[in-house]
């Protein structure tokens, strides 16, 4: 199994003091492999549910066993070292660092792994993603297909066990949105990342085999 | 990627904004590099000049004032020695010593002398000495080195490499002096240049020796026989009657203009030394150099006790100014470069501080990625370092630089030779400083980037 969730509770301090349940998941599965699609209403949840499982953000109770490991239960630098080596995220807005070069983009998600920087692995995943012309431009030169391309190659460089796509196609065009989703689910499956992708949109959804809704598992009103 | 090219490339994300950061630090420590280096010059300049002598006999009076004129040829001495101070009292002093029977046991050598007159063209001072003191170090394992001859004859001259460059002088040149009198005249002997020293980044680079002997020989250096008589008496000599009309005879037949009359050029004074009787000669300084520290200091206590001549050990009094002045301005003008640089690592901190609030996302990015808040911390300390450490090798190039640029040039105003590689061991703290500086200032900006939180600075 690549993702196991079990009675995980999230919950934020309003300024008033008050407890605001946000997630409330009793379980929740993603085998190895298996390419998912979250789908939900804005202020849901989502984004707060993949950073509970990424370990950037640390759940009040339960379970989230990735290939074996109880993240909840690893020290904050812990978490770190176990998102750079095991956990691939794309952000809905790209996130590439200005000041790096797409291929300087790549390599940075390998530097803090702690692992030596793969140089021909990284050249190698921007050519997959089509952009071996492109490996020495900054962010501000490249289109917005083509940042998003570089963000995918970046999530993958460290062959991670899980994919966290948090909506990646909702700020591209139509043309771009279906090449992106096609590369990151035939990355996924040339390497045997599991996938679990966030979007609003149901044509996106359509397309994958699970999709499964927040609101269907995740219930915050129920959290005690 | 290691962490200090990930730095250096944030850094270059904000090229112009860290480019004046660094440069403000490269001109604070341009300006430490400037003043430690003065301060070597000036340290260089006032500890060699003087350090070849143990002793300075001049007139009584002010010991700074007789150190500046004899050693840095500033100023007039306040009156002149007779030559029996040279002759008789250093020889008695020294004999006095205890167990010292001869004064060769504690004096390695004594020269005298005169100064008062100026040359005609381009007013350096000239002094009268023997050709002994080109020969003795003039500093501490220095010798002085020379194109042309000794000035062995009495009307023949030696000249420092700043008068031969500014006057144009060169062996077998000639000139004329001005009197040190209050007439001021223009003397009618001429001297010809038998040799040209070497730059010493000394006084005597801008100075004119001429023989002692010719010197005397001049119209009105050697003192009226009457008032001879009197001045030894002053400085308590025994003068029977029968020295008085010694003095008396010797002075009436002795004739300047004779010398005069037959020309210089060409002419051989070795050969033809024309003697002024010694109770006719003045001596302005007589420089010591004893063999040892402690015959110094009782030689000096001898001397300084009961005989009117007075002696210093130019070391001391140079120090003391040192100390009083130069040492000071020295202190105040290497704290306010110190303030330079403060303010340059303020500059520093404000602008990483103040590029945190833009660089929240970024931070938060690199710790979706995988870094640890410990990674961009130091990352952050990184720019900080390579801010300061950068500017401070540019600074220390950009200093240097300066002093290369600036070194002709003071030579040629000041005569003060400055090496342009001069390097002062002081420039060695500045590294530790400068990393010291760039841990501080950057260490609030680092803690920033420590606690940015993830989540709410993506979602930002």
């Amino acid at each position: 199994m690549s993702l196991s969730i079990r009675n995980l509770q999230k919950s934020y301090v309003e300024p008033g003091g008050r407890r605001l349940p946000i997630l409330n998941v009793d379980s929740f599965d993603i085998a190895d492999a298996e390419q998912v699609v979250l789908i939900g209403s804005s202020g849901g949840g989502k984004t707060t549910l993949l950073n509970v499982i990424a370990g950037v953000t640390t759940a009040d109770s339960g379970q989230v066993v990735i290939d074996g490991t109880d993240v909840t239960k690893l020290p904050e630098p812990g978490r770190d070292r176990f998102r750079a080596l095991r956990i691939g995220y794309v952000f809905q807005t790209f996130n590439l660092l200005p000041a790096f070069t797409a291929l300087e983009n790549v390599l940075l998600g390998m530097s803090f792994s702690g692992r030596k920087a793969d140089r021909p692995h990284a050249r190698e995943l921007l050519k997959r993603v089509g952009l071996d012309h492109r490996l020495n431009h900054r962010p501000t030169k490249l289109s917005v297909g083509e940042q998003q391309r570089v963000a995918v190659a970046r999530a993958l460089a460290n062959r991670p066990s899980l994919l966290l796509a948090d909506e990646p196609t909702a700020n591209v065009d139509r043309a771009n949105q279906d090449n992106i989703l096609k590369l990151i689910r035939e990355a996924c499956t040339e390497n045997g990342v599991a996938l679990m992708m966030v979007t609003h949109s149901q044509e996106v959804a359509s397309q994958f085999g699970r999709v499964e809704k927040l609101s269907d598992f995740n219930r915050p009103e129920a959290a005690e | 990627m290691n962490l200090l090219v990930i730095a250096f490339k944030s850094l270059k994300q904000r090229a112009l904004s860290s480019s004046l950061t660094a440069l403000s630090v490269a001109l604070g420590i341009m300006l430490v590099v400037s003043v430690l280096v003065i301060k070597s010059v000036v340290d260089d300049t006032f500890n060699q000049r003087s350090v070849g002598v143990s002793l300075l006999i001049g007139p009584r009076g002010s010991d700074l004032g007789n150190v500046l004129s004899a050693v840095y040829r500033i100023g007039k001495p306040s009156e002149n020695l007779p030559w029996r101070v040279l002759t008789e009292d250093i020889d008695r002093a020294a004999k006095r010593l205890p167990g010292v029977k001869d004064s060769a046991d504690v004096i390695e050598w004594a020269i005298p002398m005169t100064m008062g007159d100026v040359t005609e063209e381009g007013t350096f001072p000239v002094v009268g000495t023997t050709p002994k003191y080109f020969k003795v170090e003039y500093a501490s394992g220095k010798k002085f080195s020379k194109k042309g001859e000794l000035p062995v004859n009495p009307f023949d001259a030696m000249i420092g490499s700043r008068v031969a460059r500014e006057n144009g002088w060169d062996v077998g040149s000639q000139f004329s002096l001005i009197h040190g009198g209050a007439d001021g005249h223009v003397h009618d002997e001429k001297f010809t240049i038998s040799g040209v020293l070497a730059p010493t980044g000394t006084a005597n680079d801008g100075t004119v020796f001429v023989n002692i002997e010719g010197f005397f020989l001049i119209s009105g250096h050697e003192k009226p026989p009457e008032e001879a008589i009197q001045r030894l008496k002053d400085f308590g000599f025994e003068v029977n009657a029968e020295q008085e009309a010694a003095i008396r005879e010797a002075a009436g037949g002795h004739d300047h203009h004779a010398h005069d009359d037959h020309g210089h050029a060409g002419h051989d004074h070795a050969h033809a030394p024309h003697g002024i009787p010694d109770d006719l000669k003045e001596v302005s300084f007589i420089l010591v150099r004893t063999k040892t520290s402690l015959a110094s200091i009782m030689l000096a206590a001898e001397i300084n006790d009961g005989m009117r001549a007075q002696a210093v050990n130019p070391i001391q009094v140079i120090s003391k100014l040192m100390k009083l002045f130069v040492g000071n301005t020295q202190k105040l003008l290497l704290f306010l470069t110190g303030l330079i640089v403060v303010v340059a690592g303020i500059g520093i901190f404000v602008s990483i501080y103040n590029s945190m609030s833009d660089r929240k996302r970024e931070i938060a990015i690199m710790r979706a990625l995988g870094a640890s808040r410990v990674t961009v911390f130091t990352i952050i300390l990184g720019e900080s370092l390579l801010l300061c450490l950068g500017g401070g090798i540019l600074g220390l190039l950009m200093g240097h630089g300066l002093v290369v640029v600036a070194a002709p040039l003071v030579e040629a105003q000041a005569g003060i030779i400055v090496n342009p590689w001069m390097f002062d061991v002081a420039e060695l703290i500045l590294f530790p400083v400068l990393i010291g500086m760039a841990t501080l200032v950057g260490f609030l900006p680092g803690l920033t980037a420590y606690r940015t939180d993830v989540a709410d600075s993506l979602n930002d």
